[in-house]
């Protein structure tokens, strides 16, 4: 099995669906190449890459260049998915949202509920997010929380290219509005990834580390992160486990509650700014459902509550380390009444 | 290096083990230890298992402790006789280690892969190990249900040693086609000769287990001339009881406590399914096409929830030599099918060893493989 990067892993998940299924369609900023740009065999394939070579194989007729107005093509998105298509369109940074946030939680978000159940909206928003890139503050948020907050809307954020691809196969085939959050720091992470298409079904938690003491659930970018904390924290004698949702919404509750109870000491790692986020969401899960099993009190590592930095040193202050993710779960794991 | 000292390494079991951990010494530091004796216990991603050192003499040193994990080919311990002094000793680890690095890299290199392969039609993968040519005949393992090419990760490369051993993924195995074709026993037989057609292999002898274990029957039943021998490993087709809890709680789970529960059927000891092994069963069964075709061959071969079997008068008139190796605690085919199977066969009762003797058993049962092989 070859290894695969991030990139490459979203980038084949859509060219299968596409062979696969002629209704699945491209679009989104210089996606195919630029319009005027010499042309097809010059393709961006998006900012980063990550359309790359789909115009060519599928032509301009599936794989558009649109013109830089998120409420546009998005809403354009929308509505082609609710009459037959099936459109995985890029809102190139999530930092975008705001100009088309109507299109996406208004629009897309409620058809099937407004139209009584009549109407599918299988659409796909990718679209990059997270600190790490040296992209400043408006390039560089972790806006999940805002989409998860939305009913109607599922929310994706692959940890790893073998999950990147089996996601955005499930999130291609499912017939509701799909927001998938891609890391762009993760975008050269490499991994065994199957030639095959596969699909990781939405609402089933991943646990990535199995241990007994502590609990560390971990969202999109920093399951790695947790990973590394586990496997030293292991060395100290402290066994982790932890649990990657995979999706915000739906939630996996019944795993993260489940892990909770077993180890009794909880440690939440969020990218997002800490209020409303899927820390506090998370924490208050688990401190209303499984209060009596916590032997400590859950202890959630985020970013402050600021704007991404641009300078280099504080961006990485900003970021949730590694040190941050240890010395959390040693402290609950140490902690006594 | 000090030729007089020979040094004990962590074993490679399988392309996917990169590292191992030693879980347990068997030996106590300057005990003697015999050639094939079980010295240590070492535990991979995939399964837990006991190293045998290919050679004997003082075990004079345990440099890795237990709990320790390192890379393979990385120093486990020294054998050395009495004449050879401490200095030397540690004279030897300090080489070793200076070396290990640079080798480590050139291995991750060398190491073979599984290549795509047209058989009659299916496209399947194998893996060949060994030299093309050596030993009287090629040795083909062959998997049973919801298996691939990787089960045979700890019987491979040893039989590898001195014979020309392939591994193949059947039809909605592994990374084969998922289509079965015709589906059922003929097609997976016609899968299993296509494969030897496009190698251009006259004869083989022919190691299955569990459902491979029909298939490799049903080949020498077919097309006797070019199966050398039969080595079966818990075999399909030999009695219609078959645990439907174990088929079915495979086929359905799309959870990891799912799978847990259904892969803990297939051994005596729970504790060997490890975390990945779970994680590749989920994993293969997310492939497009899994469900469909594992469904289908469930269907197939075990309609109604009995197993089809060879009829007594075929296994009775099968004339190639044949051996069978059956675990005692097998909870998914009882070893009282073994009375089934005809008088010439030499049947070897594996007690405490469930489904799976190939990982639960490896040391005996490679013996046991091998010397199918003279038989």
């Amino acid at each position: 099995m070859a290894k695969k990067s991030y990139r490459q892993a979203v980038n084949e998940a859509i060219a299968q669906e596409m062979r696969r299924d002629n209704r699945v369609i491209v679009m989104g900023e210089d996606n195919a190449g630029g319009m005027g740009a010499p042309g097809e065999d010059d393709a961006w394939g998006g900012v980063l890459g990550v359309t790359k070579g789909l115009m060519p194989e599928f032509g301009r007729e599936r794989v558009l260049d649109t013109p830089i107005s998120e409420s546009a093509f998005i809403g354009a998105a929308a509505g082609a998915a609710a009459t037959g298509l099936r459109p995985v369109a890029e809102l190139m940074f999530v930092d975008f949202m705001g100009v088309c946030f109507d299109q996406i939680f208004n629009q897309a978000g409620k058809f099937r509920y407004m139209f009584g159940g009549k109407a599918v909206t299988p659409l796909v928003v990718r679209t990059m997010y997270g600190a790490g890139f040296r992209a400043a503050s408006q390039h560089s948020q972790c806006l999940y929380p805002i989409f998860t907050h939305t009913p109607g809307l599922k929310v994706v954020l692959p940890s790893s290219p073998y999950e990147a691809k089996g996601l955005m196969t499930q999130a291609i085939r499912d017939d509701d509005p799909v927001i998938f959050f891609e890391h762009k720091v993760l975008y050269d992470v490499e991994e065994e990834v199957p030639d095959e298409a596969y699909t990781i079904p939405f609402g089933e938690a991943n646990l990535t580390r199995e241990g007994d003491d502590v609990t560390i659930v971990a969202l999109g970018r920093m399951v790695g992160f947790a990973n590394e904390a586990a496997d030293a924290l292991e060395k100290d004698g402290v066994s982790c486990t932890v649990v990657d949702p995979r999706t915000t919404s739906p939630l996996d509750e019944d795993t993260i509650l489940e892990c909770a109870e077993e180890t009794g000491r909880v440690v939440v790692v969020d990218e997002a700014n800490p209020r409303c986020s899927m820390a506090t969401d998370i924490s208050a899960l688990i401190g209303q459902n499984v209060f009596g099993a916590l032997k400590a009190p859950v202890k959630m590592v985020t970013p402050p509550h600021t704007p991404v930095p641009f300078a280099p040193e504080l961006e990485d202050a900003y970021i949730p380390s590694v040190g941050a993710i240890k010395a959390a779960a040693k402290e609950v794991a140490e902690y006594a009444r | 290096m000090n030729d007089a000292i020979q040094a004990i390494t962590m074993p490679k079991w399988g392309l996917a083990m990169d590292e191992g951990t030693v879980v347990a010494w068997l030996a106590e530091e300057n005990s003697l230890i015999e050639t094939g004796q079980e010295v240590v216990e070492i535990e991979t991603t995939k399964i837990t298992n006991v190293f045998e050192v290919p050679f004997g003499g003082p075990l004079r040193r345990r440099v890795a402790q237990e709990g320790e994990t390192l890379p393979v080919g990385a120093l486990l311990g020294l054998v050395a006789d009495a004449e050879v002094s401490e200095a030397d000793l540690d004279a030897f680890i300090e080489a070793f280690n200076a070396n290990f690095v640079q080798q480590a890299a050139e291995a991750e290199e060398a190491a073979p892969e599984a290549q795509p392969i047209a058989a009659d039609g299916f496209e399947l993968y194998h893996l060949r190990m060994g030299t093309p040519g050596a030993g009287a005949a090629p040795i083909i393992l062959v998997h049973g249900f919801g298996g691939d090419l990787v089960s045979w990760l700890f019987n491979q490369p040893v039989l590898a040693q001195d014979h020309d051993v392939l591994a193949l993924d059947l039809p909605g195995h592994g990374r084969a086609v998922k289509d079965l074709g015709e589906g059922g026993l003929p097609a997976l037989t016609r899968a299993l000769a296509g494969y030897m057609d496009a190698l251009e292999l006259d004869k083989a002898h022919l190691v299955g287990h569990s459902m491979g274990g029909a298939v490799a029957v049903n080949m020498a039943l077919q097309q006797p001339q070019r199966v050398s021998g039969l080595t079966l490993l818990a075999p399909a087709g030999m009695g219609p009881e078959i645990n439907m809890d174990f088929i079915q709680g495979f086929c359905q789970a799309a959870k990891r406590k799912e799978m847990r529960a259904a892969l803990e059927f297939l051994v005596a000891n729970p504790e060997l399914i490890s975390r990945d092994m779970i994680n590749e069963s989920l994993k293969y069964k997310r492939l497009d096409g899994v469900t469909a075709a594992l469904d289908r061959l469930s269907k197939d071969l075990f309609p109604d929830g009995r197993q089809l079997t060879f009829s007594d008068v075929d296994l009775a008139g099968l004339t190639v030599p044949m051996t069978v190796i059956w675990g005692e605690a097998d909870r998914i085919l009882p070893i009282t099918q073994a009375a089934h199977l005809p008088a010439s066969a030499a049947v070897h009762r594996l007690p405490d060893v469930g489904h799976l003797p190939h990982m639960e058993a490896t040391a005996e049962v490679n013996r046991l493989i091998l010397s199918s092989l003279e038989g």
